[in-house]
């Protein structure tokens, strides 16, 4: 028996956390995640800051769902003040949404193939993931720390040809996903280094607070987007991914799904904007000081349900504000995850995680 | 929309009713929209409180343990999901500042066993019953509670 600490710089981290785990020879009996490198004091720091300013900070909880994050903090801000956006403010933040999301599940999925040693697929993920960024540079200016949300809407309207070129870079990456999936579902090497490890079932998901991909994986059909609608999700016809394998595999395959189903929103999103007005505002003005009381908003996530948790005192900054991140509860169960398999499979479950030590450490 | 239907999950109403029912007059409870619940109660009945939660009307995930510094005392917020109806529940328990103390729910829910953590070391709240109660994301050596609102930070008065 002895304990051997992975990280905090290991190839397998994305970011800064480790990972010791208690081996008997090959197989691990104990695990126990570590973090806290990339604490910032987040939440303190935006007691000290105007209701807009921390807009920005948002989109630093992650770099690669900055768009979702700017959005539920705007979210628990409307909710306190309590105004409802316009149609096409709502449909915007949805097509942004998809468009981060997209590029988030790329994002890990070129990071699960260098994992796993195959560069082809990182470098061909990562090339689709390129034209989703180019249309954050059309719609935001940013690539990634993108600012576009506001309390009340969002920023600006689409810009001139953007609905043409969001939806031809939709059309062409239906087709790419399937070379990449090519690349990894015909792999024998992909398939048994994903296939039967990092198993959790239905009910312990549930219980360790999986979100996201992670749960859905498990077989649990829970999706905010569906379950507790915001933002018109519910009038658009898509589906929840779910996979009831419940290994790494099962997690993967969620993943992918999303990519096609998020694919399935912008389109519709955009022919939902296509018949709003161009007139329509696409933000409301909205007071600078938030009013007396606690509120709270949840969305989904690329990792999962990321929550906010606010208390006014009624002045222009937040009494408090509380993140609740999707992966900060998923690495906990890291080791219920890994217990049972051998070291060299590690790299493989927790690379289903999809780290982002930004929001986990806040 | 499609509403998940493959097992039993009590609507908003029939949560408040239920709730009352059995706590009586121990806990404040009431609905706050169409799938929020709010309730507050003391703390010698929020561990009784989560355990019927989780295993009478199936609220399977603890979505965040949080801290709340009221200055004149503490208040821990429990948010609770069901994943079978989408409702969210909400539990704040006061608790005075010269005995922060309170019991754990990371028995029930392990998925709050961090978000516990995460409070204690920020707030310094201190639930009892907890598996491993140390410091997480703050150095093992701090002695202070950074989330208090007695911890100034440069710039403020």
């Amino acid at each position: 028996m002895m304990w051997i600490t992975m990280g905090p710089q290991h190839p397998f981290s994305h970011g800064l956390w480790t990972l010791k785990v208690k081996a008997d020879g090959e197989i691990i009996v104990d695990a126990e995640p570590v973090i806290g490198y990339l604490h910032r004091g987040w939440e303190k720091e935006c007691e000290n800051r105007t209701y807009p300013l921390i807009i920005p900070m948002a989109d630093r909880l992650c770099y690669s769902a900055s768009m979702t994050w700017a959005h539920v903090y705007c979210k628990v801000v409307e909710e306190a003040i309590g105004i409802e956006l316009t149609d096409r403010a709502m449909y915007l933040r949805v097509v942004a949404d998809e468009i981060c999301r997209i590029q988030s599940h790329l994002m890990w999925l070129a990071a699960m193939g260098t994992d796993l040693g195959n560069l082809t697929i990182f470098l061909w993920a990562l090339r689709e993931r390129e034209f989703f960024l180019d249309l954050n540079v059309k719609l935001c200016g940013q690539r990634l720390t993108t600012n576009y949300p506001r309390i009340g809407g969002v920023r600006n309207d689409m810009p001139y040809y953007f609905e043409r070129d969001c939806l031809r870079v939709v059309k062409r990456f239906e087709k790419a996903l399937w070379e990449i999936i090519g690349l990894t579902d015909e792999s024998a090497i992909f398939l048994s280094r994903m296939r039967g490890i990092g198993f959790i079932s239905r009910k312990d998901a549930a219980n360790y607070g999986l979100t996201g991909p992670s749960m859905r994986g498990c077989g649990v059909d829970f999706d905010i987007r569906r379950d507790d609608p915001y933002c018109n999700y519910d009038l658009l016809d898509w589906e929840v991914a779910v996979c009831n394998d419940g290994d790494a595999y099962g997690r993967y395959k969620v993943r992918i799904e999303e990519m096609f189903q998020s694919c399935e929103i912008i389109k519709q999103a955009m022919a939902k904007l296509e018949s709003i007005p161009k007139t329509d505002p696409t933000r409301i003005k909205v007071p600078r000081n938030v009013p007396e009381g606690t509120h709270f908003a949840r969305l989904e996530d690329p990792r999962g349900e990321s929550l906010m948790y606010l208390v006014s005192d009624g002045t222009d900054k937040p009494y408090r504000l509380k993140v609740r991140s999707p992966i900060f509860v998923n690495v906990s169960a890291a080791k219920h995850m890994v217990k049972g398999v051998r070291v060299a499979d590690i790299p493989a479950i927790m690379g289903t995680i999809d780290m982002c030590l930004g929001e986990a450490d806040r | 929309m499609v509403v998940n239907i493959f097992m039993e999950a009590p609507s908003v109403e029939e949560i408040v009713v239920a709730v009352k029912r059995d706590f009586d007059h121990k806990v404040t409870v009431k609905r706050t929209g169409v799938r929020r619940v709010y309730m507050s109660c003391e703390r010698d009945t929020i561990h009784s409180l989560c355990k019927y939660m989780h295993g009478v009307l199936n609220f399977e995930q603890a979505s965040s343990v949080g801290g709340v510094d009221w200055v004149d005392h503490l208040q821990v917020v429990y948010h609770l999901s069901n994943y079978f109806n989408g409702v969210m529940v909400e539990i704040t328990v006061d608790i005075p500042n010269d005995d922060p103390h309170i019991d754990s729910v990371a028995l029930i829910w392990e998925g709050a066993d961090w978000h516990e953590r995460e409070t204690y070391e920020l707030f310094g709240i201190i639930f009892d019953g907890h598996p491993k109660l140390e410091r997480l994301l703050t150095p093992q050596n701090y002695e202070f509670f950074p989330f208090r609102k007695s911890y100034k930070l440069r710039g403020q008065e």
